[in-house]
């Protein structure tokens, strides 16, 4: 129903402007939006899981970042343009099983040409199926947009979940480690003495930064959550 | 004994949430209030105990390297290992509704209180992590049910916690960027440094 009066709105548009270019304005906000104002971790609290799990290094959290931007995009892609055949009551089994393909074409990638890395990213690999940012961004967006839109959606939120866990991860390998992808930084600027914080490495470091990374984003933007 | 000790390390020391971070998406969404809070902490043991053991004997019998050979000597080199993640998420996906309509038929009060955060469970970290560290730790079928039981058990006691603190946060002055999910987060990590005063506990 929804869907239909959605795309007889975008016909209408599209005869007063027959062409919208390649990346309007409407198109660039669809990725920058999720980038900040509406943050798939810390608005949304969407993906929580696997932000927290793989970021003690940097090198794992930007595979796991580039893991999750691939997914969402191709399955905003796939459902959005089947979007019109699948019966709304099988929608849910339908997605998962696309996610899951795609998960696994990532997971056998790995395997095959980034062994020690699949070790360490271990089950939280197969844990993207979960990631509730797929599930969520295929119900909310691509069941009801055009294909085209739905890659800037998948791309915008996966932008959006790849930076903060960056950021988690900056600060955990730091704090904990005293690297920045496995560069000894304090060793190299003559700091060899600098005090490693064991928590850093632990759950509970991650708990903390990402804690406080939400309060000072949130401080930002303005965004006040109600009890 | 082995089964024992499984459980009490699935509960405090491996509890899912504060070391593994698993179903962190319901933790924090239904963690408002005691009573949902347990509802959706008694599903979560449920489904766990059952679709755990469940996918072990698929694991066993189906998709471990050469567990076809009762097929006969043909069938003994087929590894099915890359269908794990598709067979697992359908499994689970299948025994919810399955639970869902047990549930619905037998017990109406139950299904009452559980009944809205079954659905929800087919798509929770928890359920699927615990079906694949029990790929990876080789446990026993015994060992595996254990295991679900547990680490639901460690769910269940994170999710009632928090819920009981965040119900008394309502009444304090928190800064406007922390509210909610800021605090929460804070809150989780002091929960996790509190559990880990549990390592080392063996029975």
């Amino acid at each position: 129903m929804s869907t239909e009066t959605l795309e007889q709105e975008q016909a209408v548009v599209a005869v007063k402007e027959p062409r919208e270019p390649l990346l309007s304005k409407r198109r660039k906000k669809i990725v920058t939006d999720p980038l900040v104002d509406d943050n798939p971790i810390t608005v949304q609290v969407l993906g929580i899981c696997s932000a927290l799990a793989v970021t003690i290094k940097m090198e794992p959290t930007l595979t796991m970042a580039i893991a999750v931007t691939f997914v969402i995009v191709f399955s905003n892609l796939i459902v959005s343009l089947i979007r019109n055949f699948v019966p709304n009551r099988i929608r849910i089994i339908v997605q998962l099983a696309i996610i899951a393909t795609l998960v696994t074409l990532v997971s056998e990638l790995l395997k095959a040409y980034y062994y020690d890395m699949f070790k360490v990213l271990g089950a939280y690999v197969g844990l993207i199926i979960t990631n509730c940012i797929v599930m969520g961004r295929l119900e909310a967006y691509a069941m009801a947009n055009k294909p085209y839109d739905s890659i800037f959606d998948g791309l915008g939120s996966g932008f959006g979940y790849a930076w903060i866990i960056l950021v988690v991860a900056f600060f955990r390998e730091l704090l904990g480690s005293g690297s920045f992808f496995d560069f000894k930084i304090f060793d190299a600027i003559g700091w060899s003495s600098f005090p490693t914080n064991g928590l850093m490495v632990d759950s509970i470091g991650a708990f903390m930064i990402l804690g406080i990374l939400i309060w000072v984003q949130r401080h930002k933007t303005g965004y006040v959550e109600s009890h | 004994m082995e089964a024992l000790n499984i459980i009490i390390r699935g509960i405090f020391i491996d509890n899912m949430i504060f070391t593994y971070f698993l179903g962190m998406c319901s933790f924090l969404a239904v963690s408002k209030k005691v009573s949902t809070a347990f509802g959706l902490g008694m599903a979560v043991i449920f489904v766990l105990t059952i679709t755990v053991p469940i996918n072990w004997l698929i694991q066993e019998n189906i998709l471990k390297e050469g567990a076809l050979a009762w097929m006969g000597g043909a069938y003994e080199v087929i590894d099915l290992t890359f269908m794990q993640f598709i067979v697992f998420i359908a499994v689970i996906a299948a025994m919810v509704q399955l639970v869902e309509m047990v549930i619905e038929k037998a017990s109406p009060a139950l299904y009452g209180s559980l009944g809205i955060f079954l659905p929800l469970i087919a798509v929770n970290c928890a359920i699927l992590g615990s079906s694949l560290f029990m790929v990876q730790r080789d446990y026993t079928l015994v060992e595996a049910t254990a295991y679900g039981f547990g680490s639901g058990s460690g769910f269940f006691l994170a999710i009632i916690a928090l819920a009981a603190i965040r119900e008394k946060l309502k009444y304090s002055n928190v800064p406007d960027g922390l509210r909610g999910l800021g605090l929460t987060m804070l809150i989780t990590g002091l929960m996790g440094l509190a559990f880990k005063s549990f390592i080392g506990v063996v029975i």
